[in-house]
This record gives C-alpha cells, structure tokens and sequence, in this order.
C-alpha cells in the first residue's frame, strides 16, 4: 500500500510504503487521522498549511457490494474545522486497487491563476504521477471539461476534479467525481473542499488503473462469506432490494414522509409542511419520468458494483435527459426550503450546481435565507435559477451566496439562519425530529444528517421505533450513530447499507468479515464502536485546538424560542444533553 | 365517521383515485375503527405498512380513528 503525496509548491510527488501503523485505517479513519497530525489546527483553510487527503474506504476496490466510496478530508473553509466529505465514484475503486490507501496533495502553488493536473498510472507494481498544465480547464462548466479530459487520457480513467465555485473560493464548493456515464455528478459536497483543492492550484486528479495489481486480502474465505451475506442483507431489505424503494423512487422517497411528520423544512426553516410536497416527492420523479420517456424508469448505480441502485436521472418534457442524480436533501434544499414546487426549474439549478461546483444543500439554503431577506420572493424559480448563476459567475452577489447560508445571513442582516459551526442544515426540521438535531448540533461536521443518521429510528421504522418529538434518550442514541458512521465511513460501505445491517444481523456481521477477511484483524461489534468512537474522538480534539469546542456545539437561537408548525414545537433538547454526546463518548 | 387518507410511494396502488401516488381522498369507517381495519378495508397487505401517521404523528396499527382524522400510509421507505 502506498501513500502518495503530491507537492503544489515545487510540482513534485513522493510515492511511500503507508506506515505500519496506519494498516487499518480507510475512508474517514484515515483522512481524520492525517488532517489531524499533519494540519495546524489553526492555520487557514485556504491557505499553504492545509492539506486535501483523499483516501479509499477498507474494502473499496474489492468486490464488496456497494462499497466505492472516497473519502476527502482537509480543514474546512466553511466551518472552520475538520471535515470529511465522501462520494461514490469508479475513481475511489481506481485509487484503491492501484495500491493508493492515502494520496494526500500538501504546500501551495507559486503562481497565482494557474491551475495544474495530475495523472496518476502504474509504473510496474508502483503508481507513477506526472503533472499537465491544467489552466485551459478552468473558468468553464464542468460539461465542457469532462469530455475534454476524456478525449485527451482515453475512456479507461477516472476523474476527480473542482468547480468554478471553488475557484472562486467559496465555502460552498464540493469536489467532483465522475459517474459510471462519465458525467461530472458525484460530490465530495460539503464544506467547501473543492476550494481547498482550488488554493492548491490542482484542477484535475486523473486515474489511469490500467496494470493495477487490485486490493490485497488476507482471508479470501472470511471476505467472500461476508461479501455474500452482505448481497443478500441489501438484495432482501424493502429499502435497498432491487425495485424497492431506494431503486424505485430515489431518496426523494423521503419528501413526503418527512412531510407528514412535520419535519420537512419549508421556506427557510419557518414551517415543517411544505403544500408543494407531493409535486417534488420521489413518486412525482418517477410518474414524471415515465409520462416524458414512455416507460418505467428505475435507478442505477452511481460507482461500480453497488447493487442498491438509487442514483436517479430526471428528464425534460421531450423526453431528453436534464440531470443526474436529483436526490432528496437537493430536491428539498432547492425545492421546498425556497419554496419552490415546480421539478424542472429545480432539476435545473441542480444541473447548475452540478455544472459550477456547487453542494446542493448549502446552495439551497443560502437562497432560502435571501428569499427570506427579500433578495427575491419565495417560490421564485426563476429568480432563483438565475442567483445560482449568479455564484457560478461569480457576481458580488453570487459571492455572497457562494459564502454559503451564514454569509448570507451576515450580509442581509438575517437572524432565522439555520446553521451549525457554519454549515447549512439539512432536510430535516431538528424541532419535529429531536435526534437529527442533536446530530447536527454535535458532530464535528458541522450540521450534518449523515454523521449520524437518527431519522432511521425516529421516523422510518429502522432498527426499532423511536418518538421523533420526545428529546429522551436521543444523546445516547446520536452517538451510537456517530460512532458507527465514522466506521462506515471508513469501511468504504456507503452509508445506505446501514438500512439493511442495522435490520438484518447477518448483513451487519457480513460487513464485519468483509473488513475482518482484507485486513486480517478479528473484530467484534463492539470494536467497530471503539474505532468510529477513535475517529470522532480525533475530529474533536482537532476542532477544539481550531477553536471549535462544546460552546459550538449548538442550535441557532430561533429553533429554541420559534415553535415550528404544524406541532408548534422548539428545540428542547437542554445542553448538558448536547454535552453528554461527546462528553460521554 | 369519515377519515382524510394518503397512501405513498409503492401504496399507492391500493387509492380508490387516480394521480400521484399520496393524492388524498375519504372514506367512511365504522366508528372505533383502528388503522388496522383502516388498512384491510383498502386491501392493503398488513406486512407492506411501515409506518402510518394519523396527524402528522406516527401511530401502531391498533390506533383508533376518530372523524376528520388525516392518515397517511407508507410503505418501507428510506434515502437521505
């Protein structure tokens, strides 16, 4: 295994056997580990002291299913903090089996407004990086980059990349991965990585596999006896089997639900219902794809050998394709939060994020937030389509904007601004679901629903049933979660396995021999608690020397003195609850 | 009595009205009628529920309805 370090100030790369001790790190164990050791805490996100680490998950590369996730850590510009964003992507199984278990892109470029590429291949059982002038890339949509880098290196690679949104410098910027149809759409979204990218002068990442010697296991039974009852966990799950609800309807499956309870953030956090809801919901995906194409429309996958299949596409009225993958938090984030219930105009600004850079989520939220300081009404589509331009450009406005939600609200002098250590909140109303909001309030993310996903219990019925409206018992609960996720997010799995493992027994153990059967070690369930507790444990040492301790570790005022309709409840969870999460870790 | 019902996603095969999977419509129960009866009487597989709301607060299938109740029906559904 190889770490890989590339150098922006001199142009060079050191290719190094990865320490010993590092062995069983992946995904966010690993970019945790090394942003924690090797950046200052308190040096500037954008600035030569940080790095971008981007590391594959356990398993990833192997043939475990649905396990193509990358993960990229740095410090983060939007929040100050420490920050892993992954994404599923054919590059995260290249990087893997090419023997790359960190590739990790350090110092700071010496000329301002040039942007440079790597191409990374083999050179015998070793990888190889060689640097491209890159400058002809930048300024320009995604769509007309992609196609560019694939007619110059060839079909057979991968390609990690940025936005115009992070070269501008925005909090809100992601980087890019590409998807199985060679389209710019798979996003290390949050927190704005991509301008940490961008301030090392590194515009492309391209992964040429060919020769690459595949992913070492040490115990080929083990593996495949955890690889099988894994399939068979997500192949009879209702959530994850073929044509069951994730394949059929997408994660906008969700829309509806969370508006029944209440908990579906409408017009910049000021309602749980949305009246648009069924007009934006997975289902009126799915009824609208079949009317436009004629046919039945089911999901595909976003990275090779994931077998739920929940990526989705959504098309115009003539039949033609206008994005991929409209997916729930972006759905809401730029339909429900701005008001807006009408799918092509948010299929289109969803095209536009995905074109400029840009996380649908903080996108959506800072445009609710200047719906809400008047900048134009709710319910704008078209006034709304129009300031995503605007942050791809790069107008003063667009600036303000691409701040992310908490610059708008600075800018506009808006107090109802639904943040966390910086970061925009997602699909999830904290007031009409209590354990979400705990999440969002403790994790070292900033507000974030995948650190620990309590909508599980609280709302879908997953891994028992929990009151979503009662605080009791949901410190305990998130960081359970919190733990688990940070193994996950480690074991290269994505996220969504957890519906299956955290119902089915075999499939959970199925993922604990798939990590036992690569690595060789012998653990327990309990173990994986302990190393995603480690991971956390890292995250917050780093946040505390940054600056970013439990005093952070809570709600916007508003949440806790605005009852939300329709239960007309505030965040109650009191903070010495908060305190516990980590406190008790 | 007469209770305002949705069915989601795969459920809503089972509405006696056509549009988007969710679109509401009423039916008469006979009074103490529980989700459960709810349910059978939309030929419902009781084992393709997951989760009922009955305002906005999700209930167990033994939850008795009273008139004007909103109920919404899904089956299991999961994204993020």
């Amino acid at each position: 295994m190889w770490f890989v370090r590339v150098n922006m100030t001199d142009l060079s790369a050191s290719i190094e056997e990865a320490p010993e001790a590092y062995k069983i790190l992946g995904g966010r164990g690993l970019t945790s580990t090394l942003v924690a050791q090797e950046v200052p805490p308190k040096s500037h996100a954008l600035g030569p002291n940080n790095k971008l680490v981007f590391a594959p998950g356990i398993v990833t590369g192997t043939s475990a299913p649905t396990s193509a996730r990358i993960s990229v850590g740095g410090k983060s510009p939007l929040t100050g903090g420490i920050k892993e964003a992954n994404a599923g992507t054919s590059w995260a199984a290249d990087i893997a089996v090419m023997g790359i278990q960190a590739l990790i892109v350090e110092g700071f470029p010496k000329e301002k407004g040039k942007y440079w590429g790597i191409s990374v291949s083999m050179d015998g059982s070793k990888p190889k990086v060689e640097f491209f002038d890159a400058t002809e890339y930048a300024g320009k949509p995604l769509p007309q980059v992609f196609p560019d880098v694939y007619a110059r290196f060839g079909d057979r690679i991968s390609i990690c990349s940025i936005g115009m949104a992070a070269e501008h410098g925005y909090g809100n910027s992601g980087v890019v991965f590409n998807d199985q149809a060679k389209r710019a759409s798979r996003y290390a979204g949050r927190g704005g990585l991509g301008a940490v990218m961008s301030s090392k002068g590194l515009k492309l990442i391209v992964l040429k596999r060919e020769g690459a010697p595949g992913v070492k296991i040490v115990d080929h039974a083990l593996f495949d006896q955890g690889r099988k009852n894994m399939i068979e966990a997500l192949r009879t799950h209702a959530i994850t089997k073929p044509k069951g609800g994730l394949n059929t309807y997408g994660t906008a499956v969700l829309v509806n639900i969370m508006n029944e309870a209440g908990g579906l953030p409408t017009r910049n956090f000021s309602s749980g219902r949305f009246e648009g809801a069924p007009k934006i919901a997975g289902e009126a995906i799915f009824e609208t794809n079949k009317q436009r194409i004629g046919k039945e429309l089911y999901n595909h996958a976003c990275s090779p050998g994931c077998i739920i299949q929940c990526s989705n596409t959504f098309h115009k009225p003539d039949g033609t394709e206008h994005t991929s993958c409209l997916e729930y938090e972006s759905d809401w984030a730029l339909g429900a939060d701005c008001g807006i219930d009408n799918l092509d105009q948010i299929a289109e600004m969803n095209e536009l994020c995905n074109n400029y850079g840009l996380d649908t989520i903080e996108t959506g939220v800072a445009i609710g937030a200047a719906m809400e300081a008047g900048v134009i009404p709710f319910g704008d589509g078209a006034g709304a389509i129009d300031l995503v331009h605007q942050m791809g450009k790069g107008t003063p406005l667009g600036r303000i904007l691409g701040g992310g939600a908490e610059m708008v609200g600075r800018a506009f002098g808006v107090t109802r601004i639904p943040t966390v250590k910086g970061q925009a909140m997602p699909a999830y109303e904290p007031r009409a679901v209590k354990g979400i909001g705990i999440t969002y309030a403790t994790t070292t993310m900033g507000a974030d629903h995948t650190a620990g996903y309590t909508i599980a219990p609280e709302i879908l019925g997953v891994m028992g049933k929990q009151d979503p409206l009662s605080p009791e018992g949901k410190a305990a609960l998130s960081r359970a979660f919190q733990a688990t996720t940070a193994f996950i997010d480690s074991s290269g799995h994505c996220l969504f396995i957890a519906f299956a493992i955290l119902d089915i027994a075999a499939g959970y153990q199925g993922m604990l021999d798939e990590c036992n059967g690569v690595l060789g070690t012998n653990w327990t369930a309990q173990d994986i608690l302990d190393y995603g507790g480690k991971i956390l444990k890292i995250e917050r040492a780093f946040n505390e020397a940054a600056g970013i301790g439990k005093e952070a570790d809570r709600m916007p005022e508003f949440m806790k003195t605005e009852p939300l309709p329709p239960h007309n409840q505030v965040f109650d969870v009191p903070d010495e609850a908060l305190d516990s999460v980590f406190g008790d870790l | 009595m007469r209770v305002r019902v949705k069915l989601f996603a795969t459920l809503g095969n089972f509405a006696p009205v056509t549009g988007l999977p969710g679109t509401p419509f009423e039916i008469d129960l006979p009074e103490g009628a529980d989700l459960s009866i709810l349910i059978d009487r939309l030929k419902i597989p009781a084992e393709s529920v997951k989760i009922a709301f009955v305002n906005g607060i999700i209930q167990p299938p033994n939850f008795i309805l009273t008139d004007g109740d909103d109920v919404g029906i899904f089956p299991p559904i999961g994204g993020g």
